[in-house]
């Protein structure tokens, strides 16, 4: 697990593991839905990536807590996060 | 024993500044290294689960006295009758599904220098890294008049537990008209927006079956976590049900009579309570102090990339006990501090690199059943010390619509649900 490959873009595994430790407190366990926030595991990356970088910069539900956490976010560490969901969101 | 023991060797060795370039647990064999944990909540809980992700292969023992956990967050929605007692309650079979240990106990002290921990069955399980998670401790001396004996008069309710229970009954039993006066420390404290949740939830319980009732916060600050959010909101849900009174109008109390259930402020002005909370100043939990972990603020000080203590090497500490400002003491925070320090610890007894040091919260406030607030942060570690990253975090927008408003309850109680999950397995 922590001697595996780097999958989280430019990241350590060890650390997009503890970046996607935030998310899923909210997401679900590993991404899966656990009421009314949404799910996030298995999403396309593409789309994720997107719609992270869409909050971060305002573009997207200006007043939520999604732009507020992605505001503290660089673009390396949204790519890490949009790749570790889609590939469902476990080591 | 007076020659250093083997684990104490390796200890030491691993505590210096060449651990990661001399992995001593690794060469002792990984599998032996043992994790003891103490503390079954947000922090602890989670500790122990991600450390078996990190590494399978090691031994991890959690500590705990409840055989159910019952959580302070919704504990605010239990009193107002919108949560039953039994849905904040959380058992361990998912982590012993996952091959921890756990054992129910107190733990009741500390031997650093053996790497030892005394339980209150008489065990003594030795551990290569301690982590505490003990949540806070009352300062009874640091209110006059408010002790033990007298907070089963006027309950704090700031543990949940029998304590909550006891306010809930004594809201039940008030008669309309009554006056809740409720008694609120200064920071640092557990759950900074918690008095003010807790106004709210109180308030919408007597508008439904007591509707002359009054609710008093004296604090003892002027300021306080989505203040604006909670003005804005009391107002608008119960109009002048809840007075808010702070330090610069008299708000500091500096004596409680809870046989009277009276309080007196700074000044001197007395007010008389029909149910009297008193929420008293804190510290971290007793083992903490067992630990020799704490400094004179009665707080644990912590390294900010791994949440190590700074007095004793090889013990971690999470939470609520921990001085980790400008991060608050809440559930969201000790489980990502938890995920940060198992990530760490993992790291650091397979002699691989650290994470780097970051972390998130998330806090939800309910006003009312369709009334949510929200505040956020982001926070890394930088040159030691805990820093919030500029431009992001923040509290709920102060113009936002009803629809936004319902959008937030219905969040918080899904953030409760999927915390809960990841942090007890459900």
């Amino acid at each position: 697990m922590l001697a595996g490959p780097a999958r989280g873009a430019e990241l350590p595994a060890t650390t997009a593991a503890v970046l996607a430790g935030g998310c899923v407190n909210c997401h679900g366990p590993d991404g899966r839905a656990q009421g009314a926030i949404p799910g996030i595991r298995g999403l396309d990356e593409g789309y994720l990536r997107a719609r992270l970088l869409a909050f971060r910069d305002g573009r997207d539900a200006p007043g939520s807590v999604m732009t507020r956490l992605m505001k503290g976010h660089d673009t390396h560490q949204i790519e890490a996060l949009a790749k570790w969901f889609a590939q469902g969101g476990t080591q | 024993m007076t020659g250093p023991s083997r684990r104490r060797v390796l200890g030491s060795l691993a505590a210096g500044g060449a651990s990661l370039a001399l992995p001593a647990i690794v060469r002792a064999g990984a599998g032996s290294a043992r994790v003891v944990i103490v503390g079954g909540g947000f922090g602890g809980a989670t500790a122990a689960r991600y450390l078996k992700r990190h590494a399978p292969q090691l031994q991890v023992t959690l500590i705990e006295p409840a055989p159910r956990f019952h959580t302070c967050p919704f504990s605010n929605l239990y009193l107002a009758g919108l949560r039953s007692w039994d849905s904040l309650g959380h058992g361990f079979d998912g982590l012993r599904a996952a091959g921890i240990e756990v054992i129910h106990a107190l733990a009741d002290d500390v031997d650093a220098s053996r790497r030892t921990l005394r339980l209150s069955t008489g065990q003594t399980p030795g551990w290569d890294r301690l982590v505490l998670s003990p949540g806070v401790d009352m300062r009874w001396d640091a209110l006059p008049g408010y002790d033990e004996a007298a907070s089963r008069l006027a309950p704090h309710a700031w543990k949940a537990g029998p304590q909550t229970q006891l306010l809930r009954r004594q809201m039940e039993a008030m008669e309309d008209g009554g006056s809740f006066v409720m008694v609120i420390p200064d920071n640092p404290f557990r759950c900074p927006p918690g008095p003010y949740e807790r106004a709210a939830m109180v308030a919408h319980y007597f508008k439904r079956h007591k509707p002359r009732s009054k609710i008093l916060l004296l604090d003892a600050k002027d300021n306080f976590s989505k203040k604006g959010l909670f003005l804005q909101g009391w107002k608008a849900l119960y109009g002048d049900m809840i007075e808010w009174v702070g330090l610069a109008d008299d708000g500091r109390v500096t004596r409680v009579d809870a046989g009277a259930l009276t309080v007196e402020t700074a000044f001197g002005q007395l007010h008389k309570a029909a149910v009297l909370n008193v929420i008293p100043p804190q510290k971290a939990g007793f083992i903490a102090q067992r630990a020799g972990v704490v400094d004179a603020s009665g707080w644990v000080p912590v390294k900010a990339e791994s949440f190590e203590t700074r007095q004793v090497a090889g013990i971690y500490a999470l939470g609520d006990a921990t001085l980790a400002a400008p991060m608050p003491k809440s559930a969201f925070v000790a489980n990502t501090q938890a995920k940060l320090a198992a990530a760490a610890i993992a790291a650091d007894l397979l002699g691989q690199a650290p994470p780097a040091a970051l972390y998130t919260n998330t806090c939800y406030s309910l006003i009312g059943p369709d009334y949510g607030i929200s505040v956020a942060g982001v926070y890394r570690a930088a040159e030691g010390r805990i820093i919030e990253l500029p431009g992001s975090g923040g509290v709920s927008p102060g113009d936002a619509d009803a629809t936004f408003r319902a959008a937030e309850a219905a969040h918080g109680a899904s953030w409760y649900a999927a915390i809960c999950a990841d942090t007890w397995g459900a």
